[in-house]
């Protein structure tokens, strides 16, 4: 595990906004455990913030006692389908957690949140997403967002009905087709990526995403890599300049080095053996 | 709920409500608005409303629909548009105050949100220009701040001027100093970004604060002097 935390340099800021009164975003990070995840959650009165506190406090424990215990013991050797199978069990349980606490307290009801997770391990990345929180990735100059977001208006993109140019400007934004707690099973989309030497991944909520442009979270990205920690607060700062209409969230991860899974000879000759 | 506002010559005739899925607009009695006029095409225009969002599209009329007297086909409605059919004008209003009804289980918390968009935002977006730096409905007020620049006061390329166009400037030199200056609505702000030396403005070293510049501040960044000054 040392060697993640000294492969990876993580970094976290929230932020409630300017116009709402409650920040219902959660987030974690631990460069020691390789896991990121970001929540953004919904639902009425103080519904969303339990939501979203849920989801990252029970993944983020869960996955650090998996971590503990496992048999192969770090995330180093970890394998891409046993990394899979976990977080996409670890999902459904939290799922499950909030689905009843929603429907067991009236004053929960109704309640969800988005969910984006990354989970770095032997130099790879697994996201997982539900909703319309992101994963960016800045590396060598190029600025691509990884997640599609589970929303309306993503679906409307899709099938051409309305162009990206007119949908900066659609009042459905708001509205996403996969969230977790609201059904008692989640469909999580997961996917794998290569990992590469000063990637910059950028997790948020759509509080940055709808108030700022890409290039400008790029340019952000780009000026700042050398303190992630100021480039955070800069994006924060630059959502609330531009109005700040919901909460903020940013979560930026930077590989500053290898974190290849160790095979000692036990693996090699399993790997063989396969 | 969104509406259209009907009129003739400046006469208001009718209030429609935005309440249907489809609503077709045309001379013939079955549309939902019928327009009892020879230059209105008999199926001339549909609305098509999906939730907050509706879509105004021609339906190869023969004298056309025109919005903020541009011809159209298919057409993403905002907030005041006016709709041209013949000598009848159709104007556009948003609903700003969503939350009425059952919000779906997915909806986050809208009735917030919506409600914080407040009407002069959308007049703002609708006069600006729809460059896609602009950030959705959320477009900023234009800059009040002047525009700034550095000039260099020492070294080799002393007397030269960088202007502080983007949002962010770097200066310094990569691994041994690097301060960054940030263009924000209310000012201009240098930052220390990396490096054991921090930048020293007006004969003082900064913090790890954001400091706000003033006009004909002298900055030193590895070594390098620079003058902060606005230009008007």
């Amino acid at each position: 595990m040392k060697k993640l935390a000294s492969a990876l340099e993580m970094v976290t800021s929230t932020d409630p906004g300017l116009v709402r009164g409650q920040n219902e975003d959660a987030v974690f990070a631990d460069a020691g455990l390789g896991l990121a995840i970001l929540a953004d959650g919904m639902g009425g009165y103080n519904a969303g913030e339990v939501a979203s506190g849920m989801a990252t406090t029970l993944l983020a424990a869960n996955f650090a006692q998996f971590m503990a215990t496992s048999p192969m013991r770090d995330a180093e050797s970890m394998q891409a389908d046993v990394m899979h199978q976990r977080l996409l069990a670890e999902i459904s349980a939290v799922n499950m957690a909030i689905f009843q606490a929603a429907e067991s307290q009236p004053r929960y009801a109704g309640m969800g949140t988005t969910l984006v997770v990354a989970c770095f391990y032997d130099n790879r990345m697994s996201v997982a997403h539900l909703g319309d929180s992101r994963l960016y990735r800045l590396r060598g100059g190029y600025f691509e967002q990884l997640t599609k977001d589970h929303s309306l208006l993503q679906e409307q993109l899709d099938s051409g009905m309305i162009s990206p140019e007119e949908a900066r400007y659609s009042l459905n934004k708001n509205l996403v087709t996969r969230a977790l707690g609201v059904d008692a099973v989640v469909e999580t989309e997961i996917h794998d990526y290569d990992v590469q030497l000063d990637d910059i991944f950028l997790l948020c909520s759509d509080g940055l995403s709808d108030m700022l442009d890409d290039t400008e979270i790029a340019l952000t990205l780009q000026a700042l890599a050398d303190n992630l920690a100021l480039a955070a607060e800069h994006l924060v700062h630059m959502a609330n300049d531009n109005g700040g209409r919901d909460n903020i969230s940013v979560i930026l991860v930077r590989v500053r080095g290898d974190y290849t899974a160790s095979r000692g000879w036990w693996q090699k000759l399993l790997a063989r053996l396969k | 709920m969104a509406k259209m506002i009907l009129s003739m010559d400046g006469l208001v005739l009718k209030e429609i409500q935005l309440n249907k899925e489809r609503l077709t607009i045309g001379r013939k009695p079955h549309n939902d608005i019928q327009i009892d006029n020879l230059a209105i095409s008999g199926e001339h225009a549909v609305i098509v409303t999906i939730l907050n969002d509706s879509f105004l599209e021609d339906m190869n009329s023969t004298n056309g629909t025109l919005v903020n007297g541009q011809p159209i086909k298919k057409h993403f409605l905002r907030n005041n548009d006016v709709v041209e059919l013949g000598k009848y004008r159709l104007k556009y209003m948003a609903e700003l105050q969503v939350g009425a009804g059952t919000p779906s289980e997915y909806e986050k918390s809208s009735a917030i949100r919506s409600s914080a968009i407040r009407p002069q935002d959308l007049q703002l977006v609708e006069h600006g220009t729809r460059s896609n730096v602009a950030p959705a409905a959320a477009a900023p007020a234009p800059s009040a701040m002047p525009a700034a620049a550095v000039q260099l006061l020492n070294g080799a390329n002393a007397g030269k001027e960088l202007d502080l166009t983007k949002t962010l400037t770097t200066l310094g030199k990569p691994g041994l100093q690097v301060a960054v200056i940030a263009k924000r609505p209310h000012g201009y702000f240098i930052t220390h970004v990396e490096g054991l030396q921090f930048p020293i403005v007006n004969g003082q070293a900064l913090d790890a604060q954001a400091y706000r510049l003033n006009d004909h501040d002298v900055i030193e960044i590895a070594g390098i002097k620079m003058e902060f000054f606005l230009k008007s």
